[in-house]
Order: C-alpha cells, then sequence, then structure tokens
C-alpha cells in the first residue's frame, strides 16, 4: 500500500488522466486487464468473423424455391427494411389521429352537438410490434409460473411427505412438450374466459398460459432441492437456536437454496422463450412465432431473409433474458464470487 | 463430586437404525460433569465421540439411558447448550456480527433492549478477538477467525454448558495455539461447564480437568478417565518440560496406542475374523476394559 502511494507521488509530472487510472489500479493489473481485453476482444471478433464467411460462402450453394438462401449481407438488407416499414407503419398512424382530430374538430366546429368518434387505428402489427408482444407473452408466463413453482418448491423441499406426493405428478409432466398442452389450454381458455370486454386478448392468454406450463417444473425442482439440501450443520445451529420455523426459513433455508431457485429460474424462462415462438406458430398468436409462420406461407424472395432476421432476434432476445436473470441472482445471493455463467 | 451433579450422563446408549437392523453405536455411558469442569472427549474415528456430544446437544435421542443438566431432563436441542461445531457453521450471507445477533436476539429476545444486545454481541466480538472483523463475512475471514466468531456465537447464548466438537481440528497448528490460549482465557474468565472432542493428544491434556477415553465403537463406551491435576493458569512452554504433564501426555498415548488400537489396525491383525463376525473387535476391548467405567487417578507429585 505504501509503496503504492509513493509511486504515484514520483509520477505526480505525469498525465493527470493516467494518474487517476493509476490510483485505481496499479500498471501491471492495468496491462494484465488491457492484453485479457484486447485477446478477448480478437477471438470473440475473429470467430464471428468466420462464422459470417462461412455463412456467406455455403448459403449461397443452396438453391430454394424462394431463390437462394440468404447470406449475412441480405439479411443485413432485410433487417434495415424491417425497421423503416415500422417506422413508416408508425408514421401512417401518426397522420391516422392528425386527420381523425382535423375531422372531429371541423364536425365540433360546425355543429357543438354532434357526437364524435374516435376510432383506434387498426394498422398490421410490424417487426417490432411482435417483438414486443412476445416479450410481454413470455414474461407474464413466467412471472405466473415463478409466483405458483417457488412456493411449491420451498414446500416440498422442506417436507418429505409432500415432497413423496408431488414427485409423481412432476416426474409425468416435465418430460410433456408444452405444444401438446396447447389444444388443451386453447379449449379452457375460450370456455372459461368469457368476458365482453376482455382485458387482454385470448390468443395472449393462450400463449402465456402455455408458457407457464413449461416454466413449472426445473423452477419446482430446482428450488425443492436446493431447499432440501441445505447444510445439515446450518440446521442444527438453528436448533440449538431453537429458531421459529419462520426465522428458519428465512434466514437459513431460503439464502441457502437461492443459487439453486435461480438455476431453475434462467432454465425455465429459457425454455419458456423457446416454447413461446413455437406456441405462436402453431396457434397463429400474435408474436415472432407468427411472423416466421407468415412470412413463411408469404414465400417471397425476401421471406427467407426476413426469417433469419427474426432467428437473430430471437437468440439475442433469449440471450438478454438470461443475462437479465444473471443480473437479479447476483443481486439476490449472499454469493457474488460464485461463478455465473 | 457433589450428589447430585451439573451435568450427568446415565447408561447412555444409542441405536442407529440400518438395513441389517439397528447399530449400537454406543453403549453405557456414565460420567458425571460438575460445574465449570472442562472435560476432554478423546478416542480413534469412528468411536461415537460425536454422538456423545450429539445426544447432550438434544440432537441425538439416547435410545437408553439420558441426559441430565440441573436436575432437567434432556430432550431436545437449546442454547442453555451451546455447540461449536467443527466446521464452524457460520451462516455463510452474515457478517460476523450478524451471525451472532441471530442467536443472541433468539435468547435475549425480551431480556435485553436493542442497546444491551449490541453491546452484548460487541463484548462477545471482543472476548475473541474478533471486534476488527465485525462486518466481515465468513469467506472474508481464515478459518481460524470463523472458529472464533463460532465460539464467540456459543459464548453469547450464555450457555452453562459448552460443546466443543473438534473446534480447532481444520486448523494449522499455531492458530490452534492461539485459539487454546484463548479458550483456557475464556474458560478461566466465564467458568462455563465444557465439554470439548478432540484428536489431539496435547491440546487434551493442556486444557482439560478431566480426560475421557473412549473405546473403539461399535458399541463404545469409556475406557478409562484421566485426571490431569495440573496448576491453572496454565502456560504451554513451562508444561512442554514439565515432567507431570508428560506422564500424563504418555498415560493417554499409551491407551489410544496400545489398549485400544484403531480400527484399521485391528482388522489388520484380525483381518479374517472382522471381516466374518466384527464382534471379535469388541469382545477382545471389552474384557479389557471393564463394562463399568475405571477411573485411572494418577496421584501428582
Amino acid at each position: 500500500m505504501s509503496t503504492e502511494i509513493t509511486a504515484s507521488r514520483y509520477r505526480s509530472w505525469d498525465l493527470p488522466l493516467i494518474e487517476k487510472l493509476q490510483g485505481f489500479l496499479s500498471r501491471e493489473v492495468a496491462s494484465a486487464k488491457a492484453a485479457r481485453l484486447v485477446k478477448s476482444i480478437v477471438v470473440s471478433f475473429g470467430a464471428l468473423g468466420i462464422f459470417l464467411f462461412l455463412w456467406s460462402v455455403l448459403a449461397a450453394q443452396v438453391e430454394t424455391s424462394l431463390g437462394v438462401l440468404p447470406g449475412p449481407a441480405k439479411v443485413w438488407e432485410q433487417g434495415v427494411v424491417l425497421l423503416d416499414e415500422h417506422k413508416a407503419e408508425r408514421e401512417k398512424e401518426v397522420a391516422f389521429f392528425e386527420r381523425q382530430e382535423k375531422r372531429n374538430a371541423e364536425k365540433l366546429a360546425r355543429n357543438p352537438d354532434a357526437k364524435v368518434k374516435i376510432r383506434p387505428y387498426t394498422g398490421k402489427a410490424t417487426f417490432l410490434d411482435q417483438i414486443l408482444t412476445s416479450l410481454l407473452t413470455v414474461i407474464t408466463g413466467f412471472l405466473i409460473a415463478s409466483l405458483i413453482a417457488i412456493p411449491i418448491g420451498i414446500v416440498i423441499g422442506m417436507n418429505e411427505t409432500l415432497y413423496a406426493a408431488f414427485n409423481p405428478i412432476i416426474q409425468l409432466f416435465k418430460p410433456v412438450s408444452p405444444l401438446a398442452w396447447l389444444p388443451i389450454v386453447t379449449m379452457v381458455v375460450s370456455a372459461v374466459y368469457v368476458s365482453t370486454d376482455p382485458m387482454f386478448a385470448k390468443a395472449f392468454i393462450t400463449s402465456a398460459i402455455t408458457v407457464t406450463l413449461c416454466c413449472l417444473w426445473p423452477t419446482i425442482i430446482n428450488t425443492a432441492v436446493g431447499v432440501s439440501s441445505v447444510d445439515k450443520d446450518l440446521i442444527n445451529v438453528s436448533r440449538v437456536l431453537r429458531l421459529p420455523w419462520i426465522t428458519q426459513t428465512m434466514k437459513i433455508v431460503l439464502p441457502s437454496s437461492i443459487p439453486m431457485m435461480f438455476t431453475g429460474l434462467r432454465l425455465s424462462l429459457g425454455i419458456g422463450w423457446m416454447v413461446l415462438i413455437a406456441a405462436e406458430m402453431l396457434a397463429q398468436n400474435p408474436g415472432l412465432g407468427k411472423f416466421i409462420w407468415d412470412e413463411f406461407q408469404n414465400g417471397s424472395s425476401n421471406s427467407l431473409a426476413r426469417i433469419m432476421v427474426a432467428v437473430l432476434v430471437i437468440g439475442f432476445i433469449g440471450f438478454l433474458l438470461d443475462r437479465g436473470m444473471l443480473m437479479l441472482q447476483r443481486k439476490f445471493s449472499w454469493d457474488k464470487s460464485a461463478a455465473l455463467r | 463430586m457433589n450428589t447430585q451433579a451439573h451435568l450427568e450422563l446415565t447408561k447412555v446408549s444409542i441405536d442407529f437404525p440400518t438395513n441389517d437392523g439397528p447399530f449400537r453405536a454406543l453403549d453405557n455411558v456414565t460420567l458425571k460433569i460438575d460445574k465449570g469442569e472442562f472435560i476432554s472427549l478423546i478416542g480413534h474415528s469412528g468411536c461415537g465421540k460425536s454422538t456423545v456430544l450429539n445426544i447432550v446437544a438434544g440432537l441425538h435421542r439416547a435410545t437408553e439411558g439420558g441426559v441430565i443438566l440441573n436436575g432437567k431432563e434432556v430432550i431436545e436441542p437449546g442454547p442453555e447448550r451451546a455447540v461449536v461445531f467443527q466446521n464452524h457453521s457460520l451462516l455463510p450471507w452474515l457478517s460476523a456480527y450478524e451471525n451472532i445477533e441471530l442467536g443472541v436476539k433468539q435468547v435475549f429476545k425480551g431480556k435485553k433492549s436493542k442497546a444491551e444486545m449490541r453491546e452484548w454481541i460487541n463484548h462477545n466480538l471482543d472476548l475473541v478477538h474478533m471486534t476488527h472483523a465485525r462486518d466481515k463475512r465468513p469467506d472474508e475471514i481464515s478459518g481460524g477467525m470463523k472458529q472464533r466468531v463460532g465460539i464467540a456465537r456459543a459464548l453469547a447464548m450464555q450457555p452453562e454448558v459448552l460443546l466443543m466438537d473438534e473446534p480447532f481440528g481444520a486448523l494449522d497448528a499455531l492458530t490452534r495455539a492461539h485459539l487454546q490460549d484463548s479458550l483456557m482465557e475464556i474458560h478461566a474468565a466465564l467458568g462455563n461447564t465444557v465439554i470439548m472432542i478432540t484428536h489431539d493428544v496435547d491440546e487434551a491434556v493442556l486444557l482439560s480437568d478431566r480426560i475421557v477415553m473412549m473405546t473403539n465403537g461399535p458399541a463404545a463406551s469409556i475406557g478409562e478417565i484421566l485426571h490431569i491435576e495440573l496448576e491453572r493458569p496454565r502456560e504451554r512452554l513451562v508444561l512442554a518440560d514439565d515432567q507431570q504433564y508428560n506422564h500424563y501426555r504418555s498415560e493417554v498415548l499409551k491407551f489410544l496406542y496400545e489398549r485400544q488400537k484403531r480400527p484399521g489396525e485391528d482388522s489388520e491383525t484380525t483381518g479374517a475374523a472382522r471381516s466374518g463376525d466384527s464382534d471379535t473387535v469388541t469382545k477382545s476391548t471389552a474384557s479389557e476394559n471393564p463394562p463399568e467405567m475405571t477411573e485411572l487417578r494418577v496421584v501428582s507429585g
């Protein structure tokens, strides 16, 4: 410590910015860090470059009924087109409302008692709208699943009898593809969710429940395992202290099962996102899945490139969702040093 | 010894259920302990020392016999019999202070004000010389420091009996010596009754008033009890050359390595017999040590 202080004093004639940096990092650490950073950047970009190169070369070899399989350049071009289409649609919407307002104002000017109608805009959903719908659906389904699964996981993790009771049910339903549930969920939602002025669209509810059904199991299982594998010595500490049940749960059981719980949550969210896209394709519910299916049915020369844009966006959003969960885990877990991947 | 002992183990036996029927781990352990006494339990691995401690703690129930503390039978764990666990067992997500606080809040709920509790926690941290690390989490401090906090947590419950399960077993020799000195200081100041499990002969002789030497399992019991009549306070450097001290040491060593061979060594010598019938081993030790406990008193001077 003292050597560092003298060192920084010695270099006081240096540029102030550099000196500031040295306050944070000694020179060796900084250079080692920089070297690692450069290396990781070179490696990632190198790999990405090779991937793009192979893609463009190999895709050009594949002739489909919709033309040559698009390479990166074509996909990028369509990505820009999709953005432009979104902007155009928004401008149309603004113009629509302006026209409507103007019309209504004129109407009122002529006759103050006239009834004015305000009509909603019914343009077609753009790519960005579909992304938003899918995101909202997956998050809703995931939150419902977590609210159900975490308490169940905690309870069956603490009670062996309940665990034995729940286990066969979990084991039976866990391997079922949620898409198999889709027809049942659709029918049940149409039968049960009857309202003249629905707050949510039926399609939204159906998709969200399908996501919920597949998000339940990993969270239940991992939470139960986390809760039941609390260090026996820590439980003994609690017994010696005669901690009440609720204190033991809050102070000992929950903190020690949080890492496992988050493993379950991350698995759930990942599966939920994958399943949602498939469910949207199958059920023609609004979202990215529907976008892909529509493009496929459309069969224009740009369709494949547009589908590839969607594929990349789906992957990127999945990545962001997982990172988000990791950040939450870092926030909630006591063990900040644990390797989080 | 008083007629009414402070802590009394009477004919304690315990069976653990296994697939081949019950397994008798402890058989007929009888021991009377006075208030303020420092007892060490020593014996080879697997001889049931920890089981004895867990029964006194109330974490296990004896199959036969029982434990009485101050005239009351022990039927469940409780803070008046605080345990210092071998691997410290601190909650990793709480700081040293918070770990102690968890116990203090539970034990002194309604008896101490918040300020008094804070005072008491700080006092106990000070007792084990850990005030400087009060806000550190267990993964930020060394093994010896963790064990100190574990001891402070136990002491902060103001226990009548302090149960220590190989508290210094995982520490290096220097740290262990430091902690032994601290423990002697604390014991002299507070006068708690202490039962400590150890593998370390020097540690047992240095710290204890009596050393309880246990026979090998299965059906382990008390082999001999050695009274250590050395003046307190004891200084390890002075004692290193002390004849009496070395005599006690060799008594314990003789018990452990002549009369009670390690289970592993037994199986080498009587391998065939052991694999067929494990009773042979028990019988041979039982014949040397009568079922009633024999007290071996070494007269000093």
